[in-house]
């Protein structure tokens, strides 16, 4: 088999390298992280014409090697490791037809460096609409290089990266411009020190740190025995760097590149006008989080809805298709549970991704961070931040995702962190239940103060956000950089291909990545729910049927089935009345005794499901955290309803369905049933006010859903953050709640 | 009172005068921001702050803060007329 070429793509933000990537490698790719950073890695493999195979590494966008982010230094720290796996036998460095200039910077960077470098000049259809021309062949002289023209929109060029990469033996790998002549004695003794390493290398080297973090420098032996300027004086070298190489550039270009003025401008500027505008730019951003808030709100529940269906029947066919027992079990209530449980976030994050993709290959995203960094700055955020924070209120996992468009890694952080105040809408029914239990029903300037509590939860969540935020921002001693510069891209159609690849590669990576997690927790939550080691578990049946063969069902049960047989019989008597049907009175009798029968043995196993439950090891995780929970107004129950609904906050209302033995999450039916419980005192009902707003702003606090904490661990690529997020939301939640109830009990 | 980058109006253009050499970033100088080059503000955003430039054909974002640190030569559009 043939070598691998190792290819590396590298170029500044915007100039379409995601595009060329995709042509090259099309979905023969792999995303991941560099390890122990959180820094994407994108690669694929990439046919070539005479048989061979390239390895194609699509580096993170940077506009030069000089250092200022985690990202510029992957790609730094790629190209002077020659020992590194990925090291590129050849660099592609992708340039924008309307910014060769500025592109040019970094193309020569990387020339010095003595790599074989070939130059492909990206969106070549806007040349003409930009009064471009450009003499290619003279390009390739003084650059030194090959060049290929593409149009990744119109298909063109591709071929010819392919064929250039395959030939990169015939490249030139000598460097563009002698870097010594900024500081000729600097260099002089540095090259004396190092007789054996490359100067410019060793340039970069000594000045990776400059702008950015601390690295390491040991890849240079003996480093500390050299006098090393101080940082001020190397970042004036810098400079003086930046200003050489652009006098170079420009000389060329002043022969080579022609630009007709005329061609140019207007649909920018005028798109700008409106888009920016203080009024208008707002309307229009606020507009489309609108519509971004209804897809994932809404429209997602059509898709959504559909997975859970066929999930809940195919569970149901395999269950019944299969023997009893604990493996058939295992297989419906632990794992296929928990693949569901990820399926139905896939429609969310398909859609949120869907329209991100849109607004950052129109080039609007760059506008809406334009429009909002004032507003969001002082709490540490970007103005990037403001998409997560509105799509957290659907739900925070593609929100949390989201966050990589952010490029600080600090303001990306505290996005991620207080993402999940937000009410997402799996608090709904949690919020919902418990507002129709202990808010009463008047109204105050015409709402209704169960309308009202709930806005004012959701202000809460804002809040708590926004604040956290702020605290964040003080406390977080992370370094990123300490200014703002951000390139304004000019508006693009977007490319279909780009938006496509970036939804399936989000649903991916999070089925892939946070879905493990999901999963394995699902499996442990389902093994402690359902087994026990108490003689009352395992004697569950035996010990519910003679409790009823003695006792009868529970009063609830028994009122229950009274209920719907009086109404069943009211029913049979009107039809039969109606003449739809004509039976006999022994038949209507003979029907209502199988209906009772029928609801008595579903009463029945419900309430076995409960007392199993009771006393299964979660049951008596709720018990133990009865003494925990006590003050925050809440009992056992409830206590365990609190460790299943980790799962996600919704199964809250499902576990004590169970544990009331209900038997059915109609949210009428169960609320009624928790209306009807009363505190351990018997003096009042369990969901009273105090315990009931307790509850309220506990959910509306605490990290109540594993699916976020395996996105944030995914995101942030370690367990140290979703671990203190999950300790300081429920200490907080706790705390907050407890206050509550005390006060208003 | 020197004029610098905050100081123009929208519309207005300007020529970058020689700067110390490291007060700025160093990725504006690699967008463009170099001496000699013109200036141009496009937009400024709706709270005074970041404000829209074009320096040289690059459209770039920058806040107020940098920005008053780029000294700047008017263009003064007026005589013509």
């Amino acid at each position: 088999m043939s070598k691998q070429i190792n290819v590396a793509l590298i170029g500044n933000p915007n100039t379409g390298k995601t595009s060329v990537f995709n042509e090259l490698t099309g979905l023969k790719q792999k995303v991941g992280n560099y390890p122990g950073i959180t820094v994407e890695k994108k690669e694929g493999i990439c046919k070539l014409p005479r048989g061979v195979k390239a390895h194609i590494l699509d580096l993170p966008g940077t506009y030069s090697l000089n250092t200022t982010s985690l990202d510029e230094s992957v790609v730094v720290e790629l190209l002077l490791n020659r020992n590194n796996k990925d090291f590129p036998d050849v660099a592609v460095v992708i340039s924008d037809v309307e910014n060769l200039k500025r592109n040019l910077l970094l193309f020569t960077q990387i020339k010095d460096l003595r790599i074989p470098t070939l130059l492909v000049i990206n969106m070549a259809d806007r040349m003409s609409r930009k009064g471009i021309s450009m003499d290619i062949p003279l390009l390739e002289e003084k650059l030194d290089t090959k060049i290929a023209l593409v149009s990744t929109r119109k298909g063109t060029g591709v071929e010819k990266i392919k064929e250039l990469i395959a030939d990169y033996k015939n490249l030139s790998s000598k460097p563009n411009i002698d870097t010594s002549i900024i500081a000729p004695d600097y260099f002089e003794r540095l090259k004396k020190a190092f007789p054996n390493e490359d100067l410019y290398k060793l340039w970069l080297v000594i000045t990776q740190d400059v702008n950015f973090m601390p690295i390491e420098k040991n890849m240079l032996k003996g480093f500390s025995s050299f006098d090393i300027k101080s940082k001020s004086e190397l970042k004036k070298l810098q400079h003086k760097e930046t200003v050489v190489r652009y006098q170079f550039i420009n000389n060329i270009l002043k022969e080579a590149y022609k630009v007709d003025l005329s061609a140019a401008k207007g649909f920018r500027a005028k798109l700008d006008k409106i888009l920016t505008h203080k009024v208008f730019g707002y309307l229009i951003f606020f507009f489309i989080l609108l519509t971004i808030f209804q897809a994932i709100y809404d429209w997602s529940s059509y898709p959504t809805d559909f997975i859970d269906n066929l999930m809940a029947s195919a569970i149901e066919w395999i269950k019944n298709g299969l023997p009893a027992g604990v493996l058939t079990n295992l297989i419906t209530e632990g794992i296929l549970a928990g693949i569901s449980g990820i399926l139905v976030f896939v429609p969310q994050i398909a859609f949120l991704f869907l329209f991100i993709s849109l607004l950052e290959e129109t080039g609007y995203m760059s506008r809406v961070v334009f429009l909002m960094d004032r507003l969001m700055r002082p709490f540490g955020l970007s103005g990037k931040s403001v998409v997560p924070l509105i799509s957290g209120t659907a739900c925070a996992i593609p929100a949390v995702m989201a966050t990589r468009t952010i490029e600080n890694w600090k303001e990306r952080l505290i996005t991620i962190l207080v993402t999940p105040f937000t009410t997402c809408s799996a608090r709904l029914p949690v919020y919902l239940i418990i507002i129709s239990l202990v808010i009463p029903e008047g109204r105050f300037l015409g709402l209704s103060y169960q309308a009202l509590t709930l806005m004012l939860l959701y202000l809460i969540g804002f809040g708590a956000a926004i604040v956290s935020a702020m605290i964040l921002n003080k406390i977080l001693k992370i370094k990123s950089r300490s200014f703002f510069v951000m390139e304004m891209p000019t508006y693009k159609l977007p490319l279909l291909k780009n938006v496509v690849y970036t939804v399936l590669e989000k649903t991916k990576s999070f089925v892939y990545g946070a879905g493990k997690i999901i999963l394995a927790i699902s499996i442990i939550l389902w093994f402690l729910g359902s087994n026990g080691i108490s003689s009352n578990f395992k004697n569950a049946e035996r010990i519910v049927k003679e409790r009823i063969a003695s006792k009868g069902l529970s009063d609830y049960n028994k009122r229950n089935i009274e209920e719907s047989l009086n109404a069943y019989s009211v029913a049979l008597n009107d039809s039969v009345l109606q003449k739809k049907y004509t039976i006999g009175i022994e038949a209507i009798k003979d029907s209502l005794e199988v209906r009772k029968l029928d609801l008595t043995n579903k009463a029945e196993s419900q309430e076995v499901a409960g007392y199993k439950l009771e006393h299964s090891y979660i049951g008596y995780a709720g018990k133990a955290i009865e003494p925990i929970v006590r003050p925050l107004g809440y009992d056992w129950k409830i206590g365990i309803a609190l460790i299943t609904s980790f799962a996600a906050r919704e199964v809250f209302v499902g576990t004590l369905a169970t544990i009331y033995s209900v038997g059915s999450d109609e949210q009428e039916t169960i609320t009624s049933r928790m209306a009807a419980e009363v505190d351990p005192t018997g003096q009042r009902p369990l969901f009273n006010l105090a315990s009931g707003i307790s509850l309220l702003l506990f959910y509306a606090f605490a990290m109540q859903c594993m699916s976020t904490l395996a996105i944030v661990k995914r995101e942030t690529n370690s367990w140290k953050w979703p671990i203190m997020q999950l300790v300081f939301m429920s200490a907080f939640a706790y705390i907050v709640a407890l206050i509550a109830y005390q006060i208003l009990k | 009172m020197n004029i610098t980058v905050a100081h123009l109006k929208k519309g207005q253009k300007g020529i970058i005068k020689d700067f110390v050499h490291d007060i700025l970033p160093i990725k504006l100088l690699e967008l463009g921001c170099l001496p000699g080059n013109t200036v141009e503000l496009v937009q400024v955003a709706p709270l005074k702050d970041p404000i829209y430039i074009n320096v040289n054909g690059t459209h770039i974002a920058i806040r107020k803060s940098v920005a008053i640190q780029i000294e700047l030569e008017l263009i003064d559009d007026t005589q013509k007329a």
